[in-house]
């Protein structure tokens, strides 16, 4: 794989998609695509500010850790239901969640920040609960159901959640946004997590946003927490 | 990160069986730390033993008051149980004021307790550390050590903080650790468990190879009393203890009956401060009192040049959370 094949994203754990189902849970518009084509110049300076660890990583290994093609291409067998749709694949087992919602399943809503578990972009719902899907192997969730933010919406329809950030503007560069409203909607359908917004805060404290647009986040998780109850 | 090969035991028998001795494998529970560790390069193990559907994850209280917590119980779960919140509030505390929420979803009770330092220098891969390659040296001394570093219980082969904040209640609390391996069960002393750094740092508890821990036992609750724990950090969520207090009161008729007392963010292994508690017992619940037993928590405490101040801070905790019981 060349150094321009790892800026443009592709998949460093290969492994083939058995699903029948080619539905491509993404959105029409493929800004992904897009920037595929645009030339290095442009992704490497989105690269090198978003993926300090990879790109640190990928250029200080040239006879370090390299993705196993063999097992790969045996790999794992794994079954995940992912927003609803049965998905089925051969991973490696270093093959990261993250990396094989966004590389093989292409649901690039995902986001990679730091990649250690301590942004918060990554952040998807397994078996309802929220996790860091960058800690977490795929071969570790093998007939697990994940949600992603592209699950989010049902019938056309935004989550409460994804509403509120609109009214709300609770974001500026967008790139921790998937993070937060995955933590968000968890963490309101957690009757254990206290209301207020102290504890709000705290609940949402692994999701860094260097925007810092904390307090429209906040807002709008409140206003959603209203709406949902007022829906139920 | 490398390859490896993984391996999804069904039990723990097979789980122990998937480890021989010398293989350099190891178990994988929620990850947290692990594939960090990984992911950095740090270690490197050849085979990764799932341990995820072993069971293990039930929360049982006994009839005399002790508290079974199964392994593999995340870190969530046992925070918001409501035995736990109710009967072991410092416990409950502890846990919800380490990592974040996702975190805490994924990490489980004994991935806790065997969770790795955060010293920079054991992270970076590269740097002297005796923990990471014995005998490289540590590049702490005379390094950045002013966060995540200790001034108890450390040698200057290695002196970075025990980082959880759960294993501090737990040590106050009093517990057992139950452990399974290729010999059969033993139990181990929840403070005997965590090993001082000594000339060996790269020897961090008292498991063998091949050994799991399946069940962490609590001593039933003392009976009247209350129970605090508080943590100082640089910013207010989601940070390691600077200096934490996990504290258990006993006061009846004006004076102190029983008391623990451990501390978080200061020492090299999850702290139990027995001295300072004798300090407590049958004195007025005053802070005169408090005082007197936090500089004996500290006494023998030792700065390696940045983390000087945590001599301090760490009193100051002992003595807030102390307070905040008889308020």
């Amino acid at each position: 794989m060349s150094e321009y094949d790892k800026m443009a994203g592709k998949p460093e754990h290969g492994g083939q998609t058995e699903a029948a189902s080619t539905s491509d849970a993404r959105p029409g518009v493929s800004r992904r695509r897009f920037l595929q084509s645009a030339g290095a110049s442009g992704l490497a300076a989105a690269g090198g500010g978003l993926l300090p660890v990879a790109e640190a990583k990928a250029e200080a290994s040239p006879g370090g850790p390299t993705p196993d093609n063999t097992v790969t291409n045996s790999g794992h067998p794994v079954r995940l239901v992912v927003n609803g749709v049965e998905r089925r694949l051969r991973v490696a087992p270093n093959a990261v969640l993250l990396d094989v919602l966004r590389d093989q399943l292409q649901l690039t809503g995902t986001k990679k920040g730091c990649d250690h578990g301590q942004c918060g972009a990554c952040t998807v719902h397994v078996n309802g609960v929220a996790v860091n899907s960058c800690l977490s192997l795929t071969v570790m969730h093998d007939g697990d159901e994940v949600t992603t933010v592209e699950g989010l919406a049902r019938d056309g329809r935004l989550h409460p959640i994804q509403q509120a950030f609109w009214d709300h503007d609770a974001y500026q560069c967008g790139y921790c946004t998937a993070g937060q409203m995955m933590s968000a909607a968890a963490v309101l359908a957690d009757a254990r997590i206290p209301a207020d917004d102290q504890s709000l805060r705290e609940a949402m404290s692994g999701n860094i946003c260097r925007c810092g647009a904390y307090r429209n986040i906040v807002a709008a998780i409140q206003d959603a927490r209203g709406s949902i109850r007022r829906t139920r | 990160m490398r390859n490896f090969e993984y391996v999804r035991a069904g039990s723990a028998d097979e789980a122990i069986a998937a480890i021989p001795a010398g293989s350099g494998a190891v178990y994988l529970a929620g990850g947290t730390t692990l594939l960090d560790l990984m992911k950095l390069d740090v270690v490197r193990p050849p085979r990764l033993v799932d341990i995820n559907r072993l069971g293990f994850d039930r929360i049982e209280v006994f009839d005399d008051g002790r508290v079974r917590i199964g392994a593999m119980v995340t870190n969530t779960d046992l925070a918001r149980h409501d035995h736990i919140s109710r009967v072991y509030p410092v416990l409950s505390q502890a846990l919800l004021s380490g990592a974040s929420t996702q975190l805490r979803n994924k990490a489980t009770t004994a991935g806790n307790i065997l969770q790795a330092v955060r010293c920079g220098y054991f992270r970076d891969g590269v740097s002297a550390c005796n923990r990471r390659s014995p005998g490289s040296g540590c590049a702490a001394l005379g390094g950045a050590n002013r966060n995540v570093h200790a001034v108890l219980g450390g040698t200057d082969a290695c002196f970075a903080a025990h980082p959880s904040d759960m294993c501090v209640a737990m040590a106050a609390i009093g517990a057992t650790i139950h452990i399974r391996g290729p010999r059969g069960d033993r139990d181990v002393a929840f403070t005997d468990f965590h090993l001082l750094p000594g000339a060996t740092p790269w020897k961090q508890h008292a498991l063998d190879e091949g050994e799991i821990i399946t069940h962490v036992t609590l001593d039933a609750p003392l009976a009247h009393s209350r129970s605090a724990y508080l943590k100082l950090r640089d910013r207010a969520s989601y940070q390691f203890a600077l200096a934490s207090s996990a504290a258990i009161l006993v006061v009846d008729g004006g004076m102190i009956r029983d008391a623990r007392l451990a501390l978080g963010g200061v020492a090299t292994k999850p702290w139990r401060a027995v001295d300072a508690e004798a300090v407590l017992k049958g004195q007025p619940p005053t802070v005169q009192t408090f005082q007197r037993a936090a500089a004996v928590a500290f006494e023998g405490a030792r700065s390696y040049g940045q983390n000087g101040f945590k001599i301090a801070l760490g009193q100051q905790a002992i003595v807030r959370n102390l307070s905040s019981l008889v308020a």
